[in-house]
């Protein structure tokens, strides 16, 4: 989230699409009840099914699934064609008067330097056209058909109401109600706000789905202000400190990047990270990477990282490609050329598409090594359920060790929610039996492997002999210690860079803020984002005033939100370029003369004058981007792609086949369906009684929703026979699964290029342990694709065909 | 027991539910004759309250766990209600139909209690000592990593690269946890790690 749960009540617009907020997050959705009942804000719902939260929502608009981007492409060119654009915002914080290199272009649906082969696009002249002095060419007067603007208008002149109409089956007359609504919100004093979650990423164009949104966003001024922004509702209560803290294939902590084998030493790496600014007095805030770097690597490697061995760069793994993400793992797997798997608290078998490859993968591993505190089906996945998990133990060699861990009520710790607040717990419950931390488990794991090295030596054990370990009981880390190696600290004293014969910080110190880091190796600092939640004023992340003098829904004073403690991003944006706030009503930060000061923490230098340093700092153009440059695989606009099973072919380029750059491993193309053979449109999504595979263990979730079911519409209930309450098979090229129909007028057919298309909702909680009955879930049935950019799975949309069943549902 | 009672304190007195539905009814001073005559001393007035976030989403509601015994005091200490947290600025108390029911999840029939071993084509689990376990996992980590990992890529590079073995990292557990996992599993030379934000 740019912003947070509390700033929703700021709004007064709130578009729900690509989520179901009241049914999976709903005491954040009372944010927008709130909203509603004391601004009279609206909500927008489009979704395929008319869930809960359009059952509340003042307007609903049915949508495909997987075809939300021309949808978010129509809105944009209905707004630029009524005028409905925030002017001065779009001036002067977007890159709309950027040049853009004569070779970019577009045509069937494709940009330039696209290669077959390597299904990949050469990317060079998706880029500004650079001047002498080193800074982009702009036209402020928006006439050069090469400004950013005018290609925005010819990109999304496709995209009529009557086309949005044939693609997405949305009725010309709502997407135009929509479009209305939204429209109002261009005005300076009037803010919308996007909640969205797997909806609008579990899609092979996820990514390009959210920008299309965040585009919309800033033609009508609503980044970075009050009741506005982007607000990603993240599904789990800390995958956002997960991702924060780095635990992906291709990062590190706080966002930086896990180096490749083409950036051999640290220099060489560095050399592309500290971007300069692009126009004149930018602050281009990366140009602190090397400062955020060395801590991290200082963190890691205390005294063995030095200046001249590059801070310990050789012992960080380097890619040879672009992420080793779950998806690759699992066909890895599924090859032979994984042996050894770690699943701490996740339960793949039943999350990652394809269940039947993710079975045959688990198999060929040697070693499978379960952390959780649940029986989960993945340590299970040798066991024969019947028709639930249908294999032969006899057959699978594989070796599983499952060891049972505490949960939240026996662990003490920081979680973040989807606002970026570090929330500190504590522990309230002694665990049950033999289980332990996994902060016990992953250092007893690390010690002997690291006494293993000390004693048989083996191939490079520096990174292990060196790693810091400085705890008290180094086989159980308190977590203060960690969250104070988070946080960072002065390894030495540090001088004060404007004065050296000052001291900015005593060796041994907590750093108060990431301004604080240096370059020089005398900080460490493991997640330089998170610098400020653990200071010498003591854990930032335990406070808990919940006063909120300004009435905006800050709370600056509960816990701590990263970074800095800033509630709202980019909240410059929420002023005019002479620092006086948008709307006087909702003000965040001002400019008073001398400084900049507010509710919340300014998102710029206190001291920048206005009218000198742009409102979106990280960029080196110090704007937003209408046009996203060389960032994402997938084009510098999001355009209109299909879903790898779609019941339509796309109709800028019928030949096309998904997303032209999403990675297709080569076993898993001949596991697409065709739409003669699968004519139904499948889509997942989650029920509020349940969350994901968890609560099925619990008595009371399994009672309020005790079987895995799928849900159609009446029309296709009678097409195929299929009695309310009635068994079905449903499957796809890929797998089956017996469900109870549930019937309804939730989901209608939607009528889509002249033809009817039909939708299956299939929810995600069952499995076969727990307390809940033995069930399925969707992922036996999903492809093997993820997203171009960030390889999420596409859940959302893929096809199915469906049956009566014989048999009685079991209720 | 004319006092001035806090609403929390009142809670504790006289029980969460009865105070909720009463008060809004018949007034503070009518509910106070009316439950004090016919309710029990209030289970959760002898227990110990910590405050926690709730482990499902990320809207992480504010909760209250409350437990039989101290476990800062060194006691074993049983949870027997959780219930949202008042205070809190996000939830103000509130639970969804998940949050609700958390006590379960704790306390499910299918929390693992102890360590245990599937043998290759075997159709159950045998226990195994924590220690057993742990020795298994370094050496399987050590043979695999010294068998596997790519010091040097061809062009003499290093890159010290660990493709054979990989970690999925989990979705609810703290930065702490996080961090300490970030570290021994790049320390390693890892790059197959991933956790759940993608599904």
């Amino acid at each position: 989230m740019t912003n947070s749960w509390t700033d929703i009540k700021n709004t007064d617009l709130v578009v729900v699409m690509g989520g179901n907020a009241a049914e999976a997050h709903p005491c954040g959705f009372k944010w927008v009840t709130e909203a509603k009942q004391r601004r009279g804000a609206k909500l927008i719902v489009v979704d395929p099914r008319f869930t809960r939260t359009a059952s509340v929502s003042d307007y609903y608009a049915p949508i495909r699934p997987g075809s939300d981007i021309a949808f978010l492409m129509g809105v944009i060119r209905w707004c630029i064609a009524n005028d409905k654009v925030q002017w001065d915002y779009v001036r002067n914080y977007t890159n709309m008067a950027y040049l853009v290199r004569e070779e970019f272009g577009w045509s069937d649906g494709m940009f330039t330097g696209y290669n077959e082969e390597t299904r990949s696009y050469d990317q060079s002249s998706w880029e500004y056209q650079i001047g002498e002095d080193g800074y982009v060419l702009t036209d402020e007067t928006l006439e050069n058909p090469r400004c950013v603007w005018n290609l925005l208008k010819a990109h999304v002149d496709v995209y009529t109401p009557e086309f949005v109409e044939r693609i997405c089956g949305t009725p010309k007359d709502r997407f135009l109600k929509v479009c209305e609504m939204i429209g109002e919100c261009a005005s300076p004093t009037k803010t919308m706000t996007s909640m969205y979650a797997l909806g609008w990423t579990q899609h092979s164009k996820g990514s390009q789905n959210i920008r299309g949104m965040a585009m919309l966003q800033l033609l009508l001024g609503n980044i970075g202000v009050a009741g506005g922004g982007m607000n990603a509702l993240r599904g789990h209560s800390n995958i956002q400190g997960l991702t924060d803290v780095g635990l992906m294939s291709n990062l590190i902590p706080g966002y930086l990047a896990i180096p490749t084998e083409r950036e051999p030493d640290f220099e060489t790496y560095m050399s592309t990270r500290a971007n300069k600014p692009l126009r004149p007095n930018q602050m281009s805030y990366w140009q602190n990477y090397r400062k955020f770097m060395v801590s991290f690597l200082k963190a890691m490697w205390g005294p063995a990282a030095t200046a001249e061995n590059g801070w310990g760069y050789e012992w960080l793994p380097k890619l040879d490609i672009a992420q080793y993400d779950g998806l690759r793992m699992f066909d890895m797997m599924s090859k032979g050329e994984v042996n050894v798997y770690f699943c701490q608290g996740f339960n793949p078998l039943l999350s990652f598409p394809n269940r039947g490859k993710l079975t045959e993968a688990f198999g060929k591993l040697k070693l499978l090594v379960v952390m959780d505190p649940l029986a989960t089906e993945t340590a299970a996945f040798w066991e024969n359920h019947g028709i639930y998990n249908d294999v032969d133990p006899s057959k699978i060699q594989t070796e599983v060790l499952e060891l049972p861990t505490t949960c939240f009520a026996e662990d003490e710790g920081a979680t973040v929610n989807s606002g970026r607040w570090l929330q500190w717990h504590w522990a309230g419950a002694t665990p049950p039996g033999e289980s332990q931390t996994d902060v016990w488990i992953m250092s007893n794991i690390f010690l002997r492997l690291r006494e293993l090295y000390r004693k048989e030596g083996g191939k490079a054990p520096e990174p292990i002999l060196n790693l810091t370990w400085d705890y008290a009981d180094p086989e159980d880390p308190t977590a203060a210690e960690l969250a104070k190696e988070l946080n960072g600290r002065a390894l030495t004293d540090v001088p004060d860079p404007n004065d050296p014969t000052k001291l900015l910080l005593q060796a041994g110190k907590q750093v108060s803020s990431f301004g604080q880091l240096r370059d020089d190796g005398t900080t460490m600092g493991a997640c330089w984002i998170y610098a400020g939640c653990f200071t010498e004023a003591g854990n930032m992340m335990a406070r808990r005033d919940n006063e909120d003098p300004s009435g905006m829904g800050v709370y600056q004073n509960w816990s701590f939100a990263w970074p800095a403690n800033r509630r709202v991003l980019y909240n410059r944006a929420s002023c005019d370029l002479d620092g006086n706030p948008w709307d006087p009503e909702r003000k965040l930060i001002a400019w008073d003369g001398a400084k900049w000061a507010g509710p919340d923490i300014p998102d710029i230098a206190v001291t920048a004058k206005p009218r000198e340093v742009g409102p979106f700092i990280m960029n080196p153009e110090g704007v937003s981007r209408f046009f996203s440059r060389r960032l994402m695989r997938d084009g510098p606009f999001p355009t209109h792609m299909e879903p790898f099973e779609s019941p339509v072919a796309n109709p800028l380029n019928p030949e096309m086949r998904g997303n032209p750059v999403a990675r297709m491993f080569p076993g898993d193309v001949a596991q697409l369906g065709d739409r003669s053979e699968f004519p139904l449109v499948a889509t997942s999504y989650r029920l509020t009684e349940h969350f994901h595979y968890w609560t099925k263990h619990n008595k009371v979730n399994a009672v309020l929703q005790p079987e895995f079911f799928v849900e159609i519409s009446e029309e296709l209930a009678a097409e195929r026979g299929i009695a309310k309450g009635g068994r079905v098979r449903v499957w796809s090229k890929r797998g089956e699964v017996w469900a109870k129909a549930v019937v309804t007028k939730r989901i209608r057919p939607l009528i889509c290029d002249g033809q009817t298309v039909h939708v299956v909702g299939i929810p995600i909680h069952w499995g076969f342990k727990g307390a809940a009955r033995k069930g399925f879930g969707p992922n036996t049935l999903g492809p093997f694709v993820g997203d171009a950019n960030i390889e999420t799975p596409e859940f959302k949309a893929y096809l199915v065909n469906i049956e009566p069943a014989e048999g009685s549902a079991t209720s | 027991m004319n006092i001035d009672l806090s609403r929390r304190s009142f809670l504790k007195l006289f029980g969460a539910g009865a105070a909720a539905t009463s008060l809004g009814a018949m007034g503070f001073g009518a509910a106070e004759a009316a439950v004090a005559a016919h309710v029990r001393q209030f289970k959760l007035a002898a227990t110990t309250e910590t405050r926690n976030i709730c482990t499902y989403c990320s809207v992480a509601c504010g909760i209250i766990m409350y437990s039989k015994g101290d476990l800062n005091a060194g006691e074993k200490a049983e949870l027997i209600h959780i219930e949202g947290d008042a205070d809190h600025p996000t939830n103000r108390g509130t639970l969804c139909p998940k949050g609700a029911a958390l006590k379960d999840y704790v306390k499910a029939e299918t929390r693992l209690t102890k360590p245990r071993y599937r043998a290759p084509g075997a159709d159950q689990f045998q226990e195994i000592t924590w220690d057993e376990a742990l020795d298994k996992i370094a050496r399987a980590l050590k043979d695999d990593r010294d068998a596997n990992l790519i010091e040097k890529n061809a062009a003499g590079t290093t890159v010290n690269r660990w493709t054979s073995t990989g970690f999925l990292a989990a979705s609810a557990t703290t930065n702490e946890t996080a961090w300490l996992t970030y570290k021994t599993v790049r320390s390693m030379g890892i790059v197959g790690f991933d956790n759940q934000a993608r599904v």
